[in-house]
């Protein structure tokens, strides 16, 4: 359990981190989200895992950890509020800037430009 | 107490000097003279307990656990200087009234001199070597302001830089060296250090701990090869640089060397150092002086000479050599401060310092010509005058050293040779400035100056004159005690005399006072030879210099920091890719020993379900909406995680969360492209995915490493406490509403901003929108669905029934404000889809700013309740009260601040989409194509 537990924290990190290298800002985005699960689920685990034994005084014997649940819930709502600063950064910046590159500028080809170069001076 | 009011008073007056630019120029002058004078009259006050041989000592407490204080003293050598700060001042703050024409803001001048001043009188009072530090700095910051006064001038701009960055980067050095005494010692506190002696000399950082401290005082004292910046210094008006350089800036770094004799002096390595750097200076500053047609050149690279000597005679190693020292430290700030104010006269009413245009000035203005020639003769070392009785003492010294063992011999004939230079300069301002023919195009015609210009030239021409004739009655006790204060012992017997006899030092004097006058006489043939030699130009190399530095730094910034992003977020990827990684290569086992639970189906199906939802999410990121559906499983799928694994309040927050995300993302599609391009070569991908995978693997590997090791957490408190102390039975809610409520108010004004920061954003949003989807398909032409539009009208109270619920149960069952907010504001936001925002514009009214500062507000009001009970903020309380008809219910004041954190997250949540999908709402369509 354990162990599936983690590969799935691992692979949302993995997904995340590669999303978050892309070029655009919607993956990026993504990334984040994707990224924030992961976190969360990481820190909630710090907890240990446990079944059936929430913290509700009087409905089982042995109670899970409450105090990582409590950070973990605010981090799930702040990190709302941060993927939402960060899509409305990303739609600002498509309206300023005419393109919704994490740069702010789309990179020239090199080659495609050499090409029509080339095909200029040869008219 | 007083003590601490001589600093102050002085930034008091600096400020208050800055205020009158609406006054006349007399009231300017008069209000900025308040403050140096009573801080003068409460120093004398303070004298007599001084010269009786106490050390007058302020301590405020600044930061106690670091050892900082606030903390002046005033001692003999202190007391001195306050003197010369303070009266020098005054007089130049006279002079400046009369200097300044119209054209020039008065009470800038004044502030900055007054900001001067008390980076100075700070400087000498400090007893907190760090405090001091700080004072020296200020020195270098607002000399700079000084230097720059002129700042329409190209070169004051280029002076006051190279003054900065010279004296400013010797402060770093001094920095380093003070922190190293502190280090050695164990304390910033002066008096410890200065009584530390044998401690810091037999330290192996001794040697390091001193080159830095002499750096720093070098470079301010412009000694070879530092010196330059000085003449370049001279752009300044010449009041600034009567006090600065005369008296005060320059004397700083005297003032070190004095400071912290008694700590570091007395080694071989000190005499060395200091005594040959000195010498240097002095025969380089006497030689160039005679060379400069500039007037206010000639004076600099004489204060040079005169700096280097006082520096060689604190080289000396005997005790009468440091008597000298201060002696002439006086003497020197006199006839200097005097010629300054003279040569700014003359530059005043003749519009030019080039002696080669000037002569023969005896004519024109003979009462500053008199004034100009005595400073001029005292600086030369005549006879009858201050300047006289300082050089012997220090031909004298020369006689006594053996510095350079058998070869000492040669200390005294340079120092005669640097004498008959210093002689040859002087003649020279005299003989080409007042005399020496007739004038050559002036610029203006040439007068006597206003009549209080020439005060404080007279006040201090007298000073040379009564030094210079009466010594034992004016100095000798100021000399004993600062003496007194640099030795740290009682000062030897010394008697300063006009006649000691027909002794060698008097020889010397003679053969100085002679040879200057032949070298002057000849001074065609030097200057010849001069003029054959290749041109040093100082400001030339130095610019370069600094040129290439900025071009160096530049290259490396602009290497590292291209402007891309991606390029960043890699690199930092790669930093934490080391620094978590590093640790697991060096644990011997990942898995720990707790008991490993077996996977049943539901567990399996579950994580499946993530991972397909993840590597969904990657494959077809190109494909937006396909990647946001594929990320919605995973959302989903966290939140079954959460409830699985005995989190019902995390589940519930994370399905609420996920909701309103996938509305947002939606929202956000429609106005980002809908497809992404393909950009990355094979490469890039490749290489993404290399370090992606590797961090992933690295996260995995901790967290399977954290979770298969037992547990010892604080939480057994919280567990045991939230029924007794704070009377709920959910624990996650008791501790986010009462044991960790801080955090929470916190977390919710975070919230708050980050809402506040979206809206910004959206208003005034230059729209982009488009009429069609990217593969030009028209949007919908119903957009409001009847059946949405029905069926959501009456969900709408349900849900805010649900969430009321919610909201009041969290704090005994899971749920509580944020999941109750959350819930509250879908329900509103499926209207907004339903109706648009429009339909909802008319019905209610909703400022959501207003609503998230009331949540706020209220989440505050509820924890500074608990003051008005004279219990710490964010107390709670609870009882039980017994209702009829309904029973007995429990009331908390943590369910109003849990009503907070409810309107809180309502407001936010809905300002975010609201103020999002209100853009949409009224825009006609038009077709951009990007």
């Amino acid at each position: 359990m354990e162990l599936l537990y983690s590969s799935c924290v691992g692979l949302l990190v993995a997904c995340g981190v590669f999303m978050i290298l892309r070029a655009r800002t919607f993956p990026v985005v993504l990334g984040l989200t994707m990224l924030s699960y992961a976190v969360n689920l990481f820190l909630f685990a710090s907890g240990r895992l446990s079944m059936n034994q929430a913290a509700v005084l009087g409905y089982s014997e042995n109670y899970a950890d409450p105090l990582p649940q409590a950070l973990v819930l605010t981090a799930i709502v702040i990190g709302f509020a941060m993927t939402a600063f960060v899509v409305i950064l990303a739609i600002r910046g498509r309206a300023d800037l005419g393109n919704d590159h994490v740069n702010g500028t789309v990179p020239d080809k090199p080659k495609a430009v050499s090409r029509q170069a080339k095909e200029q001076g040869k008219a | 107490m007083t003590l601490l009011w001589i600093p102050l008073i002085s930034l008091l007056g600096s400020l208050l000097s800055s205020f009158t630019g609406k006054l006349s120029r007399n009231q300017s002058t008069a209000i900025t003279l308040i403050a140096p004078t009573v801080a003068l009259l409460l120093a004398i006050n303070l004298a007599p307990a001084v010269f009786a041989g106490e050390a007058i000592r302020a301590t405020l407490d600044w930061v106690p656990i670091l050892d900082l204080d606030v903390s002046f003293r005033l001692d003999g050598l202190a007391l001195l200087f306050v003197f010369m700060i303070l009266g020098i001042g005054i007089l130049v703050i006279i002079y400046a009234r009369y200097y300044l024409s119209e054209n020039d803001s008065m009470p800038k001048l004044y502030a900055y001199l007054m900001l001067f001043m008390t980076a100075m009188l700070g400087i000498v009072m400090s007893n907190n070597v760090i405090q001091l530090w700080v004072f020296w700095e200020l020195t270098s910051i607002s000399s700079f302001l000084l230097i720059s006064y002129w700042w329409h001038k190209s070169e004051a701009r280029k002076g006051a830089k190279m003054a900065l960055a010279i004296t400013g980067g010797g402060g770093l050095a001094l920095l380093a060296g003070l922190l190293l005494l502190g280090h050695i010692v164990g304390s910033y506190d002066l008096d410890i250090i200065l009584a530390s002696r044998e401690l810091i000399q037999s330290h192996s950082l001794y040697e390091v701990a001193l080159v830095l401290v002499l750096l720093g005082a070098f470079t301010k004292s412009a000694q070879f090869p530092f010196h330059f910046w000085l003449p370049h210094a001279m752009a300044a008006p010449t009041p600034v640089s009567a006090y600065l350089h005369s008296a005060t800036m320059v004397k700083a770094g005297i003032f070190l060397l004095a400071r912290f004799y008694p700590a570091l002096a007395g080694t071989e390595i000190w005499f060395i150092l200091v005594s040959l750097t000195g010498l240097v200076t002095l025969l380089v500053g006497a030689y160039i002086a005679l060379f400069k047609h500039d007037l206010k050149g000639l004076l600099a690279f004489s204060t040079i000479s005169h700096l280097g000597l006082i520096t060689l005679l604190f080289g000396l190693d005997t005790e009468l050599a440091t008597v000298a020292a201060i002696f002439h430290i006086i003497n020197h700030a006199t006839f200097k401060a005097s010629l300054f104010m003279a040569t700014g006269i003359i530059d005043h009413e003749t519009g030019t310092r080039d002696m080669r245009k000037l002569n023969g000035m005896w004519r024109f203005m003979p009462y500053t010509a008199t004034l100009a020639m005595v400073a001029a003769a005292s600086m030369a070392g005549v006879p009858l005058l201050n300047g006289f009785l300082s050089k012997e003492m220090f031909f004298a010294e020369t006689l006594h050293q053996q510095l350079l063992g058998s070869m000492s011999w040669l200390i005294p004939i340079l120092a005669t040779i640097a004498g008959a230079f210093s002689v040859a300069y002087s003649a020279r301002f005299i003989h080409d400035v007042f005399f020496n023919g007739d004038p050559v195009d002036l610029p203006k015609e040439p007068h006597e100056a206003p009549r209080y210009m020439r005060v404080p030239i007279e006040i201090l021409v007298a000073l040379c004159l009564i030094v210079g004739m009466f010594p034992n009655f004016v100095v000798d006790g100021i000399l004993q005690l600062a003496s007194g204060s640099v030795l740290g012992t009682e000062p030897p017997e010394f008697y300063i005399a006009i006649w000691h006899g027909l002794n060698l030092p008097l020889l010397m004097s003679a053969i100085a006072v002679c040879g200057g006058l032949l070298i002057y006489t000849q001074r065609r043939y030097l200057f010849q030879f001069q003029a054959s030699l290749p041109p040093i130009n100082a400001k030339k190399g130095f610019e370069k210099t600094m040129h290439s530095v900025v071009t160096w730094s530049q290259n490396k910034i602009s290497a590292i920091e291209n402007g891309s992003l991606q390029r960043y977020l890699m690199l930092m990827l790669l930093v934490v890719l080391l620094s978590a990684g590093w640790p697991l290569f060096e644990m011997s086992q990942l898995v720990g020993q707790n008991q490993l639970t077996p996977v049943d189906i539901h567990n399996g199906i579950g994580a499946g379900l993530l991972m397909i939802g993840a590597i969904g999410t990657v494959i077809w990121h190109r494909t937006r909406m396909v990647a946001l559906l594929m990320i919605s499983v995973v959302g989903l799928m966290v939140s079954v995680a959460f409830t699985r694994f005995s989190a019902p309040d995390l589940a519930l927050t994370q399905l609420t969360v996920e909701v309103v995300t996938i509305i947002l993302l939606m929202l956000a599609l429609f106005f980002l492209p809908q497809k992404t391009p393909k950009e990355s070569s094979s490469i890039r991908t490749l290489r993404d995915l290399g370090i992606a995978s590797a961090i992933g693997v690295i996260v995995g590997s901790i967290c399977y490493a954290l979770i298969t090791r037992p547990l010892t957490s604080i939480s057994d408190f919280f567990v045991a406490n939230a029924k007794t102390g704070g009377g709920g039975t959910n624990v996650v809610n008791v501790i986010l509403v009462d044991f960790r409520g801080f955090d929470t108010l916190g977390e919710i004004v975070v919230l708050g901003i980050a809402a506040l920061g979206i809206y910004k954003l959206i208003i005034h949003l230059p729209l982009f929108m488009p009429g069609s989807d990217s593969e030009g398909r028209p949007w919908a032409k119903e957009r409001y669905p009847l059946l949405l539009a029905s069926i959501s009208q009456s969900l709408l109270p349900l849900a805010l029934l649900v969430s009321f619920y919610i909201f009041l149960r969290g704090h005994n069952l899971p749920g509580g404000g944020f999941i109750a907010g959350l819930v509250t504001a879908i329900a509103f936001i499926l209207q907004y889809i339903a109706h648009g925002s429009n339909w909802i514009a008319e019905r209610f009214t909703l400022n959501y700013r207003k609503i998230i500062a009331s949540g706020i507000a209220i989440a505050l009001l509820s924890g500074l309740g608990s003051w008005a009970f004279g219990r710490p903020f964010l107390t709670t309380w609870f009882d039980y009260f017994d209702i009829p008809l309904i029973g007995e219910i429990e009331l908390a004041s943590a369910l109003v601040f849990d009503l907070g954190v409810y309107i809180t997250v309502v407001g936010a949540t809905l300002m975010i989409l609201a103020s999002l999908g209100k853009v949409t709402a009224n825009t006609p369509k038009e077709e951009v194509n990007i």
